[in-house]
């Protein structure tokens, strides 16, 4: 493909960039304490959080934007920002769907989210966040038979204060990193999960993001906590708008699965990447870890073709003997997109395993970069890590990075890295067309292919739409 | 169904076909012939379509129509079909899921529903057995790890899947111990009608042996230098292209 051809074709559509009109209710842009006050005060917190807002505030006004990763931006103006923004018909949180805005609700038909029909349909049961305010959870009843908690970050405040205070900010320190104590400080919403011992999830659980406001900044947060035992399957969904200005999107997930435990998490990431010349798109600057304790898993699965920065490593602190981190990620980047992103596994027990499947794929002008950790602690007796890092390109103006860095500080634990880069051949597209596929399809097939071993590790219905998701992504790759 | 006339064509700036001209017609099995780096593969893929190979001169019709005015998906989806003298290979797309997307393309291009799951698996495994792969092979990705011969009875299988009407076979026959060549002999010959041609482009008079040729042509520096029957072939394996050296000049 010659590069003209490309930038030809160059004309992708985002099919989640409606912007819809409902009042709202939100804040000046600027950030101060009394913006952290206003926050809480709205949220009715309790006292220990509005202070713990404001130690990490007082923190981060003393750090400085991390510039190590591979990703270009201008300077973000942290006071151009709105810190809060609740469409109207919240002021009185709805008790039911029958008393959510109409209006609202069919936003997420239109995402493909009808949650009527999905509270019919069983099988997952999703909590929406729109903007700063979780919308509605579906499924209540049939989860609280099984003793699951599910639930916006802010009922958990208020409904299991011991649990958000025990486990809030236990994986991602309030001062962890720039992004991460914005988060802690601003945060708005997110989900709460919590899995009583022995319980095995009786559905996947799911959470839709959209940022709908402009100049609005998302700091939702999540903390999932698998009890003893316990299993649970986590899906996450992300849109916003098109918008020519950029937006940021800084959220904070938590996850703690206690001895035994298994939390799967799975992410499909579609936040509006920006036009064809890089006007506009979300910034997402993301912090993900989770700590496994004895013998318990952690399983990341994303997909992210959104987003004009990405900057995201869910992570795995396998602290206890035996446990397991997994992490399997596609990331595209298409048009001028930049993708920073990967994992960290940090083995502290014995005998823990980790495996990292990274696919990076680049298209048009973008860059995508696989920056990765695995460290071996001095304790990690018999810690093993597979890591395979694969990189495809197409067409000839983008780039792929691969960062692995290795610490291995037990001589027993071992560390294996393959890694490749390949081209969407002429050869291969060739013998694509004359078996009567266009070019499209062709690349959509071979990039799928590509992929198959980390959407094999998506749940059923999330495997379709990602690989819906790449096709779409991918229009006017080729020529 | 396939006429051409005084074809010329470039690779890469360099001038390799030189004033060919050809006609197949409907039904007929035409052998083609001829020294190394002579311009038979670049035929092969010039009626196919490839990016990058450009006509400077001349015309090809192929049902009525103006073949080189087509796409390269347009031309495979009208019938014409090439087996490739170097079969690439798409890691991670199955065998499966390849056949039924191209069969499909081809039959929206007629009009035709995409055949159901079932139906396709039946044809499928049918092929199979005609080009003596094993099912298994449906699973694995395009040619991905396929020995020489296994990736030359893929090709056979597509062809097999895809009904061209006029299939094109570049060397498909080289590098195949004697069964294997039966095999690919019986399955052209299987697919042999009065509605379907074949451009058969050989080095070894042994496949003539097992598909009966009309025509036999060499080709040599980019044109038809000598046409004759299924005896040519004979006489060239036995006397190489030496004798012909005035016509290449
Ligand atoms: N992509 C290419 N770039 C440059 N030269 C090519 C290319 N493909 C073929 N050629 C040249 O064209 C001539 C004919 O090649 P080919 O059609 O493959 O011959 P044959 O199949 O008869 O052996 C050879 O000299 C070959 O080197
Ligand atoms: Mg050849």
């Amino acid at each position: 493909m010659s590069q003209e051809v490309i930038d030809e074709r160059i004309g992708k559509e985002y099919a989640a960039g409606f912007v819809t009109d409902i009042e709202s209710d939100t804040l000046p842009p600027g950030l101060d304490e009394d913006v952290i006050r206003f926050i809480s005060a709205k949220k009715g917190e309790p006292e220990w959080l509005l202070e713990w807002r404001l130690e990490a505030y007082r923190g981060w006004l003393e750090m400085a934007t991390p510039e190590w990763a591979h990703v270009h931006y201008p300077p973000i103006d942290y006071n151009a920002i709105s810190y809060y923004s609740s469409p109207k018909s919240f002021e009185d949180k709805p008790k039911s769907l029958d008393e959510v805005d109409p209006e609202l609700l069919e936003v997420y038909e239109k995402l493909g989210i009808p949650l009527h029909e999905q509270e019919m349909l069983a099988g997952v049961a999703v909590d929406a966040v729109f903007d700063s305010v979780s919308v509605a959870t579906t499924f209540r009843s049939k989860l609280a038979e099984a003793g699951v908690i599910f639930c916006s970050i802010s009922e958990a405040v208020h409904e299991y204060p011991e649990l958000v205070k025990k486990y809030l900010g236990s994986v991602v320190p309030r001062r962890d990193n720039f992004y991460a104590a914005l988060n802690s400080a601003v945060f708005t919403d997110g989900s709460f999960v919590y899995i009583p011992k022995g319980v095995r999830c009786p559905m996947e659980l799911s959470t839709y993001f959209r940022i709908n406001e402009a100049n609005t900044g998302q700091f939702e947060r999540t903390l999932i906590v698998a009890d003893e035992g316990s299993h649970v399957s986590y899906l996450e969904g992300c849109t916003a708008p098109m918008r020519d200005e950029n937006q940021l999107h800084a959220a904070v997930v938590e996850l703690v699965a206690l001895d035994d435990a298994e939390i799967k998490y799975s992410t499909v990431q579609n936040w509006y990447p920006g036009d064809t010349e890089g006007r506009g798109g979300i910034y997402n600057f993301v912090t993900k870890r989770g700590v496994a304790h004895t013998n318990a898993k952690i399983s990341w699965t994303q997909v992210e073709t959104g987003s004009a920065v990405t900057w995201k490593y869910p992570s795995c602190v396998l602290r206890g003997d035996n446990s397991v981190g997994e992490f399997y990620s596609v990331a595209l980047t298409n048009n001028l997109q930049q993708a920073d992103t990967g994992t960290k596994m940090i083995h502290l027990g014995r005998n823990t395993r980790s495996t990292i499947i990274s696919k990076g794929i680049s298209a048009g002008r973008s860059s995508n970069a696989y920056r990765g950790l695995v460290r071996m602690s001095p304790r990690a007796e018999g810690a093993r890590n597979y890591t395979q890092c694969d990189s495809l390109l197409i067409g000839d103006a983008c780039a792929a990075h691969t960062f692995p860095y290795i610490e291995s500080r037990n001589p027993s634990a071992v560390v294996e890295h393959e890694a490749t880069t390949s081209k969407v051949s002429d050869d291969q597209l060739y013998l694509c067309q004359q078996r009567g596929l266009d070019a499209e399809k062709a690349v959509s097939m071979i990039v799928n292919g590509f992929c198959k071993e980390v959407f094999r590790e998506l749940p059923m219905e999330f495997a379709v739409e990602a690989g819906k998701l790449l096709e779409v992504s991918l229009e006017g790759s080729v020529g | 169904m396939l006429t051409i006339d005084n074809l010329h064509a470039r690779v890469e700036g360099k001038d390799i076909l030189k004033g060919l001209s050809l006609s197949v017609a409907a039904g007929e099995v035409h052998a083609i012939m001829g020294p190394n780096g002579s311009g038979k593969s670049t035929l092969g893929h010039i009626l196919a379509g490839r990016p990058g190979y450009e006509v400077t001169a001349g015309s090809v019709t192929f049902a009525g129509e103006d073949l080189l005015a087509m796409d390269t998906e347009e031309r495979a989806r009208a019938g014409v079909f090439l087996a490739f003298q170097y079969p690439v290979e798409i890691p991670g797309v199955s065998n499966m899921e390849f056949l039924k997307a191209s069969v499909d393309a081809v039959r929206e291009h007629r009009g035709e529903e995409p055949l159901d799951a079932v139906t396709f698996m039946k044809k499928a495994r049918e092929a199979c057995k005609v080009a003596s792969l094993d099912q298994a092979f449906l699973k694995r990705g395009v040619n991905e790890g396929f020995s020489g011969g296994e990736k030359k009875r893929n090709e056979l299988l597509q062809m097999l899947l895809l009904e061209p009407r006029l299939g094109i076979l570049d060397e498909t026959d080289s590098g195949l111990d004697i069964d294997a060549l039966q095999v690919v002999a019986e399955g052209v010959n299987s697919l042999r009608g009065a509605d379907r041609s074949f451009i058969l482009v050989t080095h070894y008079q042994r496949l003539l042996n097992y598909i009966q040729p009309d025509k036999v042509h060499v080709l040599a520096g980019g044109r038809i230098v000598r046409s004759g029957d299924a005896s040519l072939a004979l006489h060239l394996e036995d006397k190489g292209y030496a004798w012909l050296e005035d016509e290449v000049a």
